[in-house]
């Protein structure tokens, strides 16, 4: 049996080619996440119909969106979509933009208006209906957004950075009301974020693009805690290194070597926390198997502890510390200092996609 | 680096370099000097009955109704042009683009000699006109109309072309998602967000109508009443009565700079809040 919806979308565009194969059930919120360029923005154009697909399929509730002869255009698809931009009509107060969709899709003014106040009413800005866009606060605009894009009554919602513009507190606010809503919401959302916490708090699934193909696809719990490209482990906030396992020996790309207690056998990420890492100025003699020698490249204050970023050898590092630990290291940019992290600490992973989790010997456990 | 609250004086203050300075001057007593001298020499004390006069009153009237005529022409067929200039892609745009501002740097009077090969009693179309529906357009209010049309509409396409091209596409891809076809999507949005500027497009067409001359007068002649348009009416009194000349073309002065102040008021207004 097929996916409610199936996207098999490659676009081709000087330099660089998105080929992205997805599949999701209603109710299904997927993050897509990954650096700039990566093609997520490009993966929600495509799958609206906005840009034409060089190859591939999209199919949603059974019906060929793109594939084989014409494809149908964005005005026939069930979709909803919502910008980073709230990208209100500006001649349009909110309810007639919120309207605008059924509007278009065939409902008399009167009965598009209804659904329209209906949906403000939803989202909480039911008293703002009669302000145009320049009138609203960047929190109510994209409320209205969200509402626009509702109304239509979708089977495909598609997000793009919808929380990125605004400020830390309305993201945070609006964070619980959208996961609510999507929640609520009963076809597949598809969350473009640059953003962990929305990764976490909204999504049941996330595929991390990367170069436009996907380098990982997971619960958000599986690819936080294995992350395989340096974009997730720095959203996650975890050291990731790279290297060639045999058995308990991990061998890093600058030949360095690293003592895991995980035995695996090929390629494979190692990652472990900043909290596990610990600093000192003269070489570690303690238990830690695994050490590098590195220059403090910044000092930021990290919650309750301090974060420092390293440039240690194979990759930089962070390392998280007390802020009393860093007076006494006296932690400043261009120090050079030791780095030690204890093997137990390691979480070590298969580096091909395909690769089930190294599991752990019955020695080991 | 901050803004100063004023706004007025730019980081880069200091004394405007005199080399700059002078020729700006210059210019504006170009620009000025004529118009002020032209009320300078307005017969004040006789005015108000040469203002009484009917046949200036009649050459008002069918300049302000053709004018807004070739106006409201301009807008059916000019908008849509602009539209498919500015929103379609196909092979020789740039070649249509290029012909349709032909007429922009055509001296008018041939464009007058090319309404007549046109739509002349012999003309490629006039001829079958008047052999088929007996109608013949030069001479008549209907070729002055034609003739402000002709030179009016490519002002009217380009800055209507300007306008729809400052128009966020984005809003045009998000009317698409929310199911408008290319019919909504200009009807509900890429008009209205354009408005200011196909108002100041009009607006440019319609003062270049009304001070048609050479066209006008090759294609349409200078029958006082049904072809005499203010500027024709100016040009034929400045022969016998420089005096009544001058009236007029205050009347004309008056008429434009009211239009602009009105409409900038209302729309110029807006597009810059």
């Amino acid at each position: 049996m097929s996916a409610f919806l199936e996207a098999d979308v490659v676009v081709r565009r000087a330099g660089h080619t998105l080929d992205v194969s997805l599949a999701a059930e209603p109710g299904d919120v997927v993050a897509v996440i990954g650096p700039n360029g990566a093609g997520k923005t490009t993966l929600l154009r495509a799958l609206a119909g906005l840009l034409p697909l060089d190859a591939g399929t999209v199919t949603c509730e059974g019906v060929t969106w793109a594939g084989a002869g014409t494809p149908t255009p964005p005005q026939q698809r069930d979709i909803g979509m919502v910008f980073q931009q709230h990208l209100l009509f500006p001649h349009l107060d909110a309810l007639d933009n919120v309207a605008f969709g059924p509007r278009s899709r065939g409902s008399g003014r009167r009965e598009a208006r209804r659904v329209a106040h209906t949906w403000l009413e939803r989202v909480g800005v039911g008293a703002l209906s009669d302000r145009r866009p320049h009138q609203l606060s960047g929190g109510q605009a994209q409320r209205v957004a969200i509402a626009r894009a509702l109304a239509t009554d979708p089977t495909l919602l598609l997000l793009d950075e919808p929380l990125a513009a605004l400020d830390v507190s309305v993201a945070m606010a609006l964070r619980f009301e959208l996961a609510r809503h999507l929640a609520d919401f009963g076809g597949v959302s598809i969350l473009v974020t640059h953003d962990a916490i929305d990764t976490m708090t909204i999504a049941n699934r996330v595929v991390v693009l990367d170069e436009g193909r996907i380098a990982q696809a997971g619960t958000p719990d599986e690819v936080a805690q294995r992350p395989r490209t340096d974009h997730v482990a720095r959203l996650v906030g975890l050291n990731v290194l790279r290297g060639h396992s045999t058995v308990t020996d991990v061998r890093l790309a600058d030949g360095t070597s690293l003592v895991t207690t995980t035995p695996f056998d090929g390629d494979v990420f190692v990652s472990f926390g900043p909290e596990t890492v610990s600093l000192t100025v003269g070489e570690p003699t303690g238990s830690a198997r695994n050490r590098w020698s590195g220059v403090v490249r910044s000092v930021v204050p990290h919650g309750a502890a301090v974060r420092v970023h390293l440039d240690a050898g194979a990759a930089p590092l962070i390392a998280d510390v007390t802020p009393a630990s860093a007076a006494r290291l006296e932690l400043v940019p261009g120090r050079r200092v030791w780095a030690a992290v204890k093997a137990t600490e390691l979480a070590v992973y298969g580096a091909s996609a395909a690769e089930p989790p190294a599991p752990l010997p019955s020695r080991y456990v | 680096m901050s803004r100063t609250s004023t706004g007025a004086v730019p980081a880069s203050t200091g004394r405007a370099p005199l080399r700059l300075l002078l020729p700006a001057v210059a210019g504006l007593v170009v620009l000025l000097a004529p118009l002020a001298a032209l009320v300078a020499r307005t017969p004040w004390a006789t005015l108000p009955e040469r203002l009484a006069d009917p046949e200036i009153l009649m050459a008002l009237r069918l300049s302000v109704v053709t004018a807004t005529i070739a106006s409201v022409l301009c807008l059916v067929m000019g908008l849509p042009l602009a539209w498919v200039l500015a929103r379609t892609a196909f092979r020789g745009r740039s070649l249509l683009r290029a012909l349709v501002t032909v007429p922009l740097v055509l001296p008018p009077v041939v464009a007058g000699v090319a309404l007549l090969s046109a739509f002349g009693r012999n003309g490629v179309v006039g001829g079958p006109l008047r052999d088929w529906f007996d109608l013949t357009i030069p001479y008549t209010t209907t070729a002055v109309v034609l003739a402000q049309t002709f030179v009016a509409l490519p002002f009217v396409v380009i800055s209507i072309e300007g306008a729809l091209r400052a128009t966020n596409r984005a809003y045009d891809d998000v009317a698409a998602v929310l199911g408008a076809d290319r019919w909504g999507i200009f009807a509900r949005v890429t008009v209205p967000l354009a408005l200011p500027g196909i108002a100041a497009g009009l607006v440019l067409g319609w003062a270049r109508a009304l001070g048609e001359f050479g066209a006008t007068i090759t294609f349409a002649g200078n029958y006082p009443g049904s072809t005499q348009t203010m500027p024709l009416a100016v040009y034929t009194a400045l022969q016998s009565d420089p005096e009544a000349a001058v009236v007029l073309s205050l009347i004309l002065l008056v008429v434009s700079v009211a239009v602009l102040a009105l409409l900038r008021e209302r729309w110029f207004g807006q597009a810059a809040r």
